[in-house]
C-alpha cells in the first residue's frame, strides 16, 4: 500500500469508484481545499462502464422530463462540452438523425419532438425521407423519414475520465488502484473502510461505485436500489467506413424495441450497438455470438455497405442499470454518505453536473468548501482525433522531440512518444489496456499483427512491468 | 508547414519488403534513375525478417535462406542497385496526382514522383475481423505478432496454444510456438481436410504430436485476465466442446493492407480486395501501380518477388514511353464461387498474362475453369487440384479469346 493511504490523518471525503463519475466528483472536489481519495477496485481509471459506452455526448433530448437524469445530462452536455473544447478532449459536433423505418416509428417522431422541449431542448427538426437521404446517402432501402437531433455530438470518453483525474490529482487527489472495499464501518464522526489494502479513514463518503454501487450501498447498511447489469454489446468498424455516415444514426424508440444506432467515433471509426441484455454478473463483458448476430442484421439494413468493411473490435460494457428509471442519487442526513447509483448510458454527458449536484449535496451536510487558489491546472490531453492535430501531423512537435515522428502503431499512427507520454506520471499506463486507452495503440485494423511484440515490450520498459504481468502470465 | 521537406523521384516505392525491394531493383536495372523505397518499419526486409524457418529463396534466389538472412540478401541487393531507402518513415496520404506525404523522426515530407508503386503487403486478420466472441483477454495473436513476439522480442507466449487455421501459414505458426516452448494442443480447420501439403501435417501428428481438427470452428474464447478455454464446434453435428489453451493463434485469412491504395481512389476488386489491376499492377488511377501481396494475399516470398519484377518492367517501360491513358479500359475478370478471386482482375486482351492466380473457398472435385462473357462460354481450361488457401495457377492463355466489348469475363469451376 501506498504511504499516502496509510496516513493517520483522515480525509475529508472518501470516494469509492474511479469510474467518470467517481473521477468527476474527485475534479470537483479538487477545485476547494479539501483532502480527498478515490479508491478503486481496478488497476486503472475508467475501467468499468466508463470505457466500454458508446462515446456519445447526448443533449438529453430523450430523457424522461422533469427527472433528475434529464436536468443533469442538460447541463452535463454544455459543461462537459466547454471542457472537452479546454483541455483538448476528442470531441465533434455531428448532430444525430433519429431514423423512422416504420410506420409506427414514423408517427412517434412528433411526440419525440415534443419530449425534447419538454427537456428544454428546442432545436429538434421532423425531416421527411427525402431529407434524411440527402444527409445520409448510405442508409438502406425504407427510410420513412426522421427527427434531426443537431446538438448530439460524439466525444472520447477515455480522455474524458483521464482529465477529470488528471486533474484532481494534480491538486492533490490520492488514487489508490487496485483497492477493494470490503466493509465500512463508523467511528464518531469517521467512517471506516476495510479493503484489501488496508484501513483508510474519512469524514464524508461518496459510493460512485457504478456496477457495485448497490453492494457498497448494503456495507453502508442501506437497501435503496439494486444494480442489474444491462449487457451492450458493440462493434467497431475500421476508419475506411467513416465515410459512409455524417452524423449519428439513431433508432426511434417504440413499445417493442431500442433498436440500435450506428455513429461514428472521433477517432474516425464506425460503431454499431448496443444490445440490452440484462446479465447476474458484474463482469459478463463477453461478446455473445447471438448480440453479434443481431447487431449485424441490424446494421445491414440501417446501412448495408458497413458490414462489408473490416470489423476492428467488438466489446461489450455493462450499464448500472436498476430498478428505477432515473438516477439514485441520495445524501443520507447524518451519516456523512452519498450514493450516486443508478447513473447509466447517460453518465458520461451527465457526469461534471452529478459532480457538481453531489457538491451541493456535501456542502448541505455541512462539508466546508473554501476556493483553492489558484485554481486546478487544466490538463492538456493528448489529440486522439481524426479531427484534432495528431501528433505525427505536428510538424512543430516533431521539431522539438523527434519519437513523434516515429510511428509505432501504423493502423492508429501511434507515436513513440505518444506512448512515452502515456506512461508517465502518476496515472501513467501501466498495464494493456490502460496504454490502449490513453494512445490507441494497438487498436486498429491489425490488431497487433504489425506492432503488438513492439508495444508490449515498449510498455514493459517504461512502466517496469515484465512482459508475462502485463500479458496476464504471472510475475 | 512551409517548412516542409520535398523529396522528388521517379519512383516511390511504398513498402520495403520483398516485393517493393525486388521492383524498385527490377526498376533501377530498367534504367529508372531515381528510385526510393519508404519502409514504416525502423529495418527493410518486411515480414521474413520474422520468420526464421529456412526455405526462403528458392525460387527468386536459387537458394534457401532463412527468413532474416533473405531480407538482408534482398536489402543488400536493392542497396547495391543504387535503390535508395528510407526507413522507418510512413507515407501518411496519397493523392491521385502521385504526391505523397511522409512522417519520420526528421519531420513532414513531400514525396513527388513519376509514379508510384504500392507494396505495403498484407496482414493475417484478427480475431475481432473474424467475428470471434467471449472475452478478450491476453493471449490471443496472429502469425505475425506472434513471430515477432518470440523471434525479435523473445515475450513469454504462454504453455498452451491452439492455432486457428490449418494451411501452410499454421504449420509454420506451431514450428514458432515449438520454439518458444508452447505446446500447440491443435490446428483447427471448419474445412474437410488440412489445406497444406501432406508432409507436413503428417510430420505434425507424427514427429510433434499435433493433430489437425477439421471440421471444427472456434466459436468464443472465454478468460478475463489471460486465455483460459476455448469453445469450439463440430461444424457436422454441431456439438460443441470446451479446451483449455491460454494462447489462441489465428493464421491465414489474409487482407492486402489497401488503406493507402483505397484513399487515393484506387479500386479495389471485391474478391482479392487488393487493388484492381493488370499484370502489370497497372491500377485506375495512371500515376499508381501495385505489386506484391498487396494485390492479392499471399504468395510466399519468392513468388511475390518474380511476380513484382514483372510488375517493375511493365512500370520501367511505361516509364520509357509515357503512362498510359486512363482512357484504355481494360476488360474486368470476375469470379463466381466457389472461387473467391482472381488475379489479374484486369486484362488487355492483346497481351493476357502469362499466368493467372486464383484461389478458392472450399475443396471442389471438378478441375475445370470455365471463362464466360455475356453467360457464353468462349474458353475452358485444366485446373491442378483445388485446394482452398493454396494458391492455384493457369496459363494465362485461355484469356486471349476475351471480346473487349462484351463486358466483363466471368470465371466458374465447370
Amino acid at each position: 500500500m501506498s504511504r499516502d493511504s496509510q496516513r493517520d490523518d483522515p480525509y475529508d471525503v472518501a470516494v469509492i469508484g474511479a469510474g467518470v463519475v467517481g473521477c468527476a466528483i474527485a475534479r470537483e472536489l479538487a477545485r476547494c481545499e479539501v483532502s480527498a481519495v478515490v479508491l478503486e477496485r481496478s488497476g486503472d481509471v475508467g475501467n468499468g462502464t466508463s470505457k466500454a459506452n458508446t462515446a456519445i455526448l447526448h443533449t438529453g433530448f430523450d430523457c424522461v422530463p422533469g427527472s433528475l437524469e434529464s436536468s443533469l445530462v442538460s447541463r452535463g452536455y454544455h459543461l462537459l462540452g466547454a471542457y472537452a473544447e479546454a483541455t483538448g478532449i476528442a470531441i465533434e459536433r455531428t448532430g444525430g438523425i433519429l431514423v423512422a423505418w416504420d410506420e409506427e416509428q414514423q408517427a412517434a417522431l412528433a411526440s419525440l419532438r415534443e419530449k425534447a422541449e419538454k427537456n428544454g431542448y428546442n432545436e429538434t427538426q421532423i425531416l421527411s425521407a427525402t431529407e434524411v437521404r440527402d444527409r445520409e446517402p448510405n442508409l438502406g432501402e425504407g427510410v420513412r423519414g426522421g427527427l434531426a437531433v443537431p446538438g448530439e455530438s460524439i466525444i472520447c470518453p477515455w480522455s474524458t475520465v483521464l482529465a477529470y483525474a488528471l486533474e484532481a490529482a494534480t491538486a492533490g487527489v490520492t488514487f489508490l488502484f487496485n483497492t477493494e472495499v470490503t466493509a465500512v464501518a463508523r467511528d464518531g464522526e469517521l467512517h471506516v473502510l476495510t479493503t484489501n489494502q488496508g484501513e483508510v479513514r474519512s469524514r464524508w463518503l461518496i459510493n460512485a461505485a457504478g456496477l457495485f454501487s448497490s453492494d457498497v450501498d448494503g456495507l453502508c447498511d442501506h437497501d435503496d436500489f439494486k444494480v442489474t447489469p444491462r449487457r451492450g454489446e458493440l462493434v467497431v468498424f475500421d476508419k475506411l467506413a467513416r465515410d459512409l455516415i455524417t452524423s449519428i444514426i439513431l433508432p426511434v424508440p417504440t413499445q417493442r424495441t431500442k433498436g440500435v444506432l450506428v455513429a461514428p467515433t472521433v477517432y474516425g471509426n464506425v460503431l454499431l450497438g448496443p444490445t440490452a441484455d440484462d446479465v447476474d454478473d458484474p463482469f459478463a463483458t463477453a461478446t455473445t455470438e447471438e448480440g453479434i448476430a443481431r447487431l449485424f442484421a441490424a446494421g445491414a439494413k440501417v446501412v448495408p455497405r458497413l458490414i462489408d468493411e473490416e470489423v476492428t473490435a467488438m466489446y461489450a460494457g455493462l450499464r448500472a442499470a436498476t430498478q428505477f428509471q432515473d438516477y439514485q442519487i441520495r445524501a443520507h442526513a447524518g451519516e456523512a454518505y452519498v450514493c450516486v447509483g443508478g447513473i447509466r448510458s447517460t453518465g458520461l454527458t451527465a457526469s461534471m453536473a452529478i459532480a457538481e449536484h453531489v457538491a451541493g449535496l456535501l456542502r448541505a451536510e455541512g462539508l466546508e468548501r473554501t476556493v483553492r487558489t489558484p485554481a486546478p491546472a487544466i490538463p492538456d490531453m493528448a489529440a486522439l482525433g481524426e479531427q484534432q492535430l495528431r501528433r505525427y501531423l505536428d510538424e512543430a512537435a516533431i521539431d522539438r522531440d523527434p519519437e513523434y515522428g516515429q510511428i509505432i502503431c501504423h493502423c492508429e499512427r501511434v507515436t513513440r512518444g505518444e506512448i512515452r507520454d502515456a506512461c508517465a506520471g502518476a496515472l501513467g499506463a501501466r498495464d494493456l489496456g490502460a496504454l490502449r486507452r490513453r494512445t490507441r495503440a494497438m487498436n486498429g485494423r491489425c490488431q497487433g499483427f504489425y506492432c503488438g511484440a513492439q508495444v508490449v515490450a515498449l510498455l514493459s520498459e517504461l512502466s517496469g512491468r515484465s512482459p508475462a504481468a502485463l500479458t496476464g502470465l504471472g510475475s | 508547414m512551409t517548412r516542409e521537406n520535398r523529396i522528388d523521384c521517379d519512383v516511390l516505392v511504398v513498402g520495403g519488403g520483398p516485393a517493393g525491394l525486388s521492383a524498385a531493383r527490377e526498376l533501377r536495372a530498367r534504367g529508372v534513375a531515381r528510385v526510393l523505397v519508404v519502409e514504416r518499419e525502423t529495418q527493410a526486409g518486411g515480414v521474413p525478417r520474422h520468420c526464421h524457418h529456412t526455405g526462403f529463396g528458392l525460387r527468386d534466389l536459387h537458394r534457401a535462406f532463412t527468413g532474416p538472412r533473405y531480407a538482408d540478401e534482398l536489402v543488400g541487393r536493392a542497396i547495391d542497385s543504387g535503390v535508395q531507402i528510407l526507413t522507418g518513415t510512413t507515407i501518411t496520404s496519397l493523392e491521385k496526382d502521385g504526391e505523397a506525404r511522409a512522417t519520420n523522426a526528421s519531420g513532414l515530407h513531400v514525396v513527388n514522383s513519376r509514379a508510384v508503386l504500392l507494396a505495403s503487403g498484407a496482414r493475417e486478420r484478427p480475431r475481432s475481423a473474424r467475428l470471434v466472441a467471449g472475452d478478450r483477454p491476453p493471449g490471443v495473436f496472429t502469425t505475425g505478432q506472434l513471430q515477432q513476439w518470440v523471434y525479435v522480442h523473445a515475450l513469454p507466449v504462454g504453455s498452451c496454444a491452439l492455432v486457428v487455421g490449418a494451411e501452410h501459414v499454421s504449420f509454420s505458426a506451431m514450428l514458432t510456438l515449438r520454439h518458444a516452448h508452447v505446446k500447440t494442443l491443435a490446428l483447427v480447420t471448419d474445412l474437410e481436410a488440412q489445406q497444406s501439403v501432406a508432409p507436413f501435417a503428417l510430420a505434425a501428428r507424427r514427429f510433434f504430436g499435433v493433430p489437425v481438427w477439421t471440421r471444427t470452428r472456434l466459436v468464443a474464447i472465454n478468460g478475463r485476465e489471460r486465455v483460459r478455454e476455448v469453445v469450439l464446434e463440430d461444424v457436422t453435428t454441431g456439438i460443441r466442446r470446451v479446451e483449455p489453451v491460454d494462447v489462441v493463434v489465428f493464421t491465414g485469412d489474409w487482407i492486402p493492407e489497401n488503406e493507402l491504395a483505397r484513399r487515393a481512389g484506387v479500386d479495389i476488386d471485391p474478391g482479392t480486395l487488393g487493388p484492381a489491376s493488370d499484370i502489370g499492377g497497372r491500377t485506375n488511377v495512371v500515376s499508381i501501380y501495385a505489386t506484391g501481396n498487396l494485390l492479392h494475399p499471399v504468395e510466399t516470398a519468392d513468388v511475390a518477388t518474380l511476380r513484382s519484377r514483372e510488375v517493375a518492367r511493365v512500370l520501367a517501360n511505361d516509364l520509357e514511353v509515357g503512362l498510359p491513358s486512363s482512357t484504355v479500359k481494360p476488360i474486368t475478370v470476375e469470379v463466381e464461387p466457389p472461387l473467391s478471386w482472381v488475379w489479374p482482375n484486369r486484362f488487355d486482351p492483346s497481351s493476357p498474362a502469362r499466368r493467372v492466380a486464383l484461389r478458392t473457398k472450399t475443396f471442389s472435385q471438378s478441375r475445370l475453369l470455365v471463362a464466360r462473357q455475356e453467360g457464353r462460354e468462349f474458353s475452358r481450361v485444366r485446373l491442378g487440384r483445388v485446394v482452398p488457401n493454396r494458391s492455384l495457377g493457369v496459363d494465362g492463355a485461355f484469356l486471349a479469346a476475351a471480346q473487349p466489348d462484351r463486358g466483363p469475363v466471368w470465371l466458374s469451376l465447370g
